[in-house]
């Protein structure tokens, strides 16, 4: 039996609009690399350029948070499946100035 | 690129924006293909300091998926507030934003709200591209 990633609606572009996709691995991580190995868009969504799961991005192992089980480590079963579910955060703590011209938008366009 | 808001949608973001305020408020955008049909109050959760900060936990994004899905929609982003900031977004909205979502920002000036702008965030999360806001 095959274990099942569940894919919320931000990441599905990236999946083909499929809402879940199958793949192997005998641990959630292993289970994480196949995904985006298969999808590698959405590789820079899950993770950080370190190669860690972004903090407000939260996996369940059949509805319990990995981070109280052994996170990536957590072995799977058949038949297992996990959920990608976003945290939504952001504020107003650093509202960037506009820069004064076109050329220092680069990279980073704050008005 | 542009966002559609339907009627009421922008009302309910400003009054929103105002209730909560000098806290930010925050909530989810239904809709689809770009029409937002109409918006989700969601409970700011944040232990950052709710005047600079928001935070919409799991457990709300899913029951904002569900509303969205109930609805007979897709869930096409989120809005918050700026409380006496411009409706411009952060280095901290960058860091957590996720692609393909509209992000509406109101600026709430001593308790009023302004301007409203909405983003989306770059395929390479270098940046946020701003998106125009129209009547639908």
């Amino acid at each position: 039996m095959p274990n099942t990633i569940h894919i919320p609606t931000p990441l599905r572009p990236f999946t083909d609009k499929k809402e879940s996709v199958d793949v192997s691995g005998g641990t959630v991580g292993e289970m994480l690399v196949d995904l985006t190995t298969r999808y590698q868009g959405l590789k820079k969504h899950l993770y950080t350029d370190e190669g860690k799961l972004r903090n407000f991005v939260n996996v369940y192992l059949n509805d319990e948070d990995i981070r109280y089980l052994q996170r990536e480590q957590t072995p799977v079963k058949p038949g297992d499946s996990l959920s990608i579910v976003p945290s939504v955060a952001g504020g107003a703590g650093s509202v960037l100035p506009k820069p004064k011209a076109k050329a220092e938008v680069a990279g980073v366009i704050w008005q | 690129m542009a966002l559609a808001l339907e009627q009421g949608v922008a009302e309910a973001i400003r009054q929103h924006g105002a209730d909560t305020y000098p806290n930010e408020c925050c909530g989810a955008l239904i809709g689809r293909e770009g029409r937002v049909t109409a918006t989700y109050a969601l409970p700011n959760t944040t232990e950052e300091g709710p005047r600079r900060r928001f935070l919409v936990r799991p457990d709300d994004y899913r029951e904002a998926e569900k509303q969205a899905r109930h609805a007979g929609g897709d869930l096409l982003g989120f809005y918050h507030s700026h409380p006496d900031h411009p409706a411009r977004p952060s280095q901290y909205d960058l860091d957590h934003a996720w692609p393909f979502f509209s992000y509406i920002i109101v600026s709430v000036r001593t308790g009023a709200p302004e301007d409203m702008t909405s983003w989306r965030l770059r395929e390479d999360r270098s940046a946020f591209d701003q998106e125009d806001l129209t009547d639908a």
